[in-house]
């Protein structure tokens, strides 16, 4: 048993943490999330160059061999920084789509080029009527000669629009909420006859509402009619990284919000000289640690072969960074007073941040429901 | 990173759960699974037997009679007892009262106490809080007086755990109400067996006898099982609390007892269906479950930390608080599974052997009681309000 980074891993933090610390202040992520993309072209190419992008990824495919406590160190650090370029999308759904579901010849033909920053990806499953659940598909996929030919609607796709390729589930067989039937495509980001509305959404990132009409699939990953398990494959190693991005952003508002206490003063002496802020305080700390702890253990979760105990992890630990970031968010901000309420403050984007990390996948609420089930 | 125990300390858990298993008594092991009242007795028997294998203080030095285990291995020794039902060693005289003497005390201390720590042969209880005194300890008022070779002692000791079997009491005593009051207490050992002193019952919400109040009449005790210095016995205590605090998180025990609350609430009809079937209470088992599942991995994450040599701090207080909080909402679900049942009050029925006829459901007698009794986990060892200071002031240094 061991919760500690080995020499490699210590490494890609301490660089990763780096560019956090000098070069992804609020002020350049604000004007980031408030450019043209949304995101920096030139920050990918740096993610790609100082080997991010490839970090989690096997090296016959251009990766440099690592797997899920990699993802995690990056996924911390950008939550830490509030990052906004589409690393999850690309790296943590897109590539474990391709590695788990794809042909040898389109993994050799898309891995190396996402690990160079040259192709980003996004995912395609939500649907208005799914809700949280991912074997909800209404979106139909019909075949059409050797290929498949898509016709629906997707929601909320984050990061469509800098996506040259998009992963999308569809329906080719049983009823909109049979668990058989599900197929998971891939489609080229400018099909012809994909349309979208591009959106900004409440955390600074960026999403789209998809239209398909007669879109033509390029791949199909995994098998046909028995996709959701890859989704479900895929969305654990999603949960777990963005548990690890929420615990980063956590333990930016625990410091911050300490800071704070220390520092203003109300009725003569600092406020964190209060027993009821002390005791709110020592709570978030308490709900911090329990994050990073059930966070450790969807990460390390992800090779366990069992499939009910992976899924049971999976699903406790989106309750706990759930209810943890919920916790800790409200009570930042509360702490605050009136700056909490600022955009000026960092404290509020982060707040939003891991206010809508819990709906990513289903929130706490749905995955209390779905452990109590298995 | 990795979730897996090495083959050496596999090894080791079997070969813990192989003495367990062997050497457990059934009858001792039915009545900590079925939550009924443990005697004296059964506490002594399962002491000897682990006095007998050399297992009653793993903690401790080798030099004194300690296993030589790693801090791995305690915790795998721990979560092996708590998973087979054993009881836990009272703590009183090998996790407080044992570590204060081979760090402070003489050598005339630790040879005449230990051994008999080690041996079973001394049940020891801890004179602290006084009826004046919970939560703010350094306002205790119990006085030695320095005659010649002994100090008198008067005052009066309460929420004494099982003084009512104790054969020996460790107390702190005000030796001095010069400077400040944390400056005037010593540390004293006394025989619970002499003229002046009087245990008198105080019974509990539960209905249980487990608290005593201890009071002292011109109690002679020789200057010689004073541990340490006068007057710096407050050093001592705080050293003997941070032990306290860090075995009280009882995770192995909640394990066990949610494993059990599923089997109760599953054969428990409700809404047609069984209670396990029931939307809510499910979820609120499950909730409690995740909840252990977090205290478990940060415990784990704590322990390994120490197990590398780095200092762990006020961070065990969390382990406190969480773990206290887990065991009530645990005894909570236990009790409500039962329904009306909660309300019959049988305390003969919480005797191993009773076989009349249960009302209603067999399990149901003690878990009324449990919930009540076990209020007093977030009370004892520091409230987790002093808990949430000490996380306040020495991890947050607010």
């Amino acid at each position: 048993m061991d919760f500690s980074l080995n020499e490699e891993q210590q490494l890609l933090k301490d660089s990763v943490d780096r560019f956090i610390r000098e070069e992804y202040d609020l002020d350049k992520r604000r004007e980031l999330a408030g450019s043209s993309d949304g995101y920096s072209e030139e920050n990918w190419n740096k993610m790609a160059e100082l080997g991010w992008l490839g970090a989690s990824l096997p090296e016959e495919y251009g990766g440099f061999g690592g797997g899920p406590v990699e993802t995690m160190v990056v996924m911390e650090a950008f939550g830490r920084g509030l990052v906004v370029e589409p690393y999850f999308a690309t790296v943590v759904l897109g590539a474990n789509f391709l590695l788990q579901g794809g042909s040898e010849a389109l993994k050799q033909d898309l891995l190396p080029k996402l690990a160079e920053g040259k192709v980003k990806m996004a995912f395609a499953y939500a649907e208005r009527q799914s809700r949280y659940d991912l074997h909800d598909v209404e979106f139909k996929a019909e075949k059409s000669g050797d290929s498949y030919v898509l016709n629906g609607e997707k929601g909320v796709v984050f990061h469509a629009a800098a996506a040259d390729k998009i992963v999308v589930s569809a329906r080719t067989g049983g009823g909109s909420r049979d668990a058989k039937g599900i197929t998971v495509f891939l489609v080229d980001g400018g099909a012809n006859g994909l349309s979208r509305r591009d959106y900004p959404t409440v955390d600074g990132l960026r999403a789209s509402e998809l239209t398909f009409d007669n879109v033509q699939a390029e791949a199909v990953l995994g098998e046909v009619d028995n996709g959701l398990s890859l989704i479900e494959t895929v969305v654990q190693h999603g949960i777990a990284a963005v548990s690890a991005e929420a615990v980063g952003c956590m333990d930016v508002l625990l410091d911050t919000t300490n800071e704070y206490l220390k520092t203003r003063e109300q009725f003569g002496q600092p406020i964190g000289k209060f027993q009821a802020v002390q005791h709110r305080m020592a709570d978030m700390f308490i709900k911090c640690e329990e994050a990073r702890s059930m966070c450790y253990l969807a990460t390390m979760k992800l090779d366990e072969s069992e499939a009910l105990e992976r899924a049971k992890t999976t699903s406790a630990a989106k309750v706990q960074i759930g209810e943890s970031a919920r916790f800790v968010g409200q009570q930042s901000v509360q702490l605050h007073g009136g700056m909490g309420m600022t955009d000026e403050m960092n404290v509020g984007h982060y707040f939003k941040r891991l206010t809508m990390i819990d709906t990513l996948f289903g929130d706490h609420n749905y995955h209390l429901k779905r452990y109590s089930d298995m | 990173m990795n979730l897996e125990f090495s083959g050496e300390h596999l090894a080791f858990q079997q070969k813990v759960r192989t003495f367990l298993e062997e050497n457990l008594p059934s009858d001792i092991q039915d009545k900590m699974k079925g939550g009924l009242r443990l005697e004296r007795d059964d506490h002594v028997r399962w002491q000897n037997i682990l006095a007998k294998q050399g297992w009653m203080a793993p903690a401790w030095p080798a030099e004194y009679g300690g296993c030589g285990w790693s801090t791995v291995e305690r915790y795998i020794f721990d979560e092996e007892c708590g998973r087979a039902g054993a009881p836990r060693v009272i703590a009183f005289g090998t996790k407080m009262v044992g570590p204060v003497i081979y760090t402070f005390g003489s050598d005339e201390q630790k040879a005449k106490y230990l051994p008999r720590i080690l041996n079973n042969e001394d049940w020891w209880c801890q004179g602290y809080s006084e009826p004046g005194s919970g939560s703010d300890l350094a306002s205790l008022q119990c006085k030695a007086v320095r005659d010649g070779d002994h100090y008198i002692v008067n005052g009066t000791k309460t929420w004494t755990t099982l003084a009512q079997w104790a054969d020996m009491i460790f107390c702190l005593v005000r030796t001095s109400n010069e400077g400040k009051r944390q400056e005037g207490i010593s540390f004293l050992l006394i025989d619970m067996d002499q003229p002046g002193i009087e245990v008198k019952p105080i019974i509990t919400i539960d209905g249980g006898h487990e608290v005593n109040m201890v009071h002292f009449t011109d109690v002679k005790v020789p200057v010689a099982d004073r541990v340490g210095e006068e007057n710096k016995g407050w050093t001592y205590a705080k050293y003997l609390l941070q032990h306290e605090r860090g075995g009280t998180a009882g995770i192995s025990n909640s394990k066990a007892k949610v494993g059990r609350l599923k089997e109760i609430a599953g054969g428990i009809k409700a809404g047609g269906e069984t209670l396990m079937d029931d939307i809510d209470f499910k979820r609120d088992v499950a909730k409690v479950e995740i909840e252990l599942q977090a205290l478990e991995y940060t415990d784990l994450r704590y322990l390994m930390t120490a197990a590398s040599g780095a200092p762990i701090g006020a961070e065990v207080s969390m382990l406190k608080l969480r773990g206290t909080e887990i065991q009530q909402r645990i005894s909570e679900l236990l009790m409500q599974a039962m329904g009306y049942y909660a309300n019959p009050y049988m305390p003969e029925a919480m005797e191993y052997g009773w076989n009349e006829e249960p009302v209603g459901f067999a399990e149901a007698p003690p878990l009324a009681p449990a919930y009540f009794n076990i209020r007093k986990t977030s009370i004892y060892g520091g409230t987790n309000e002093i808990q949430k200071n000490i996380i306040a002031k020495m991890v947050l240094g607010l």
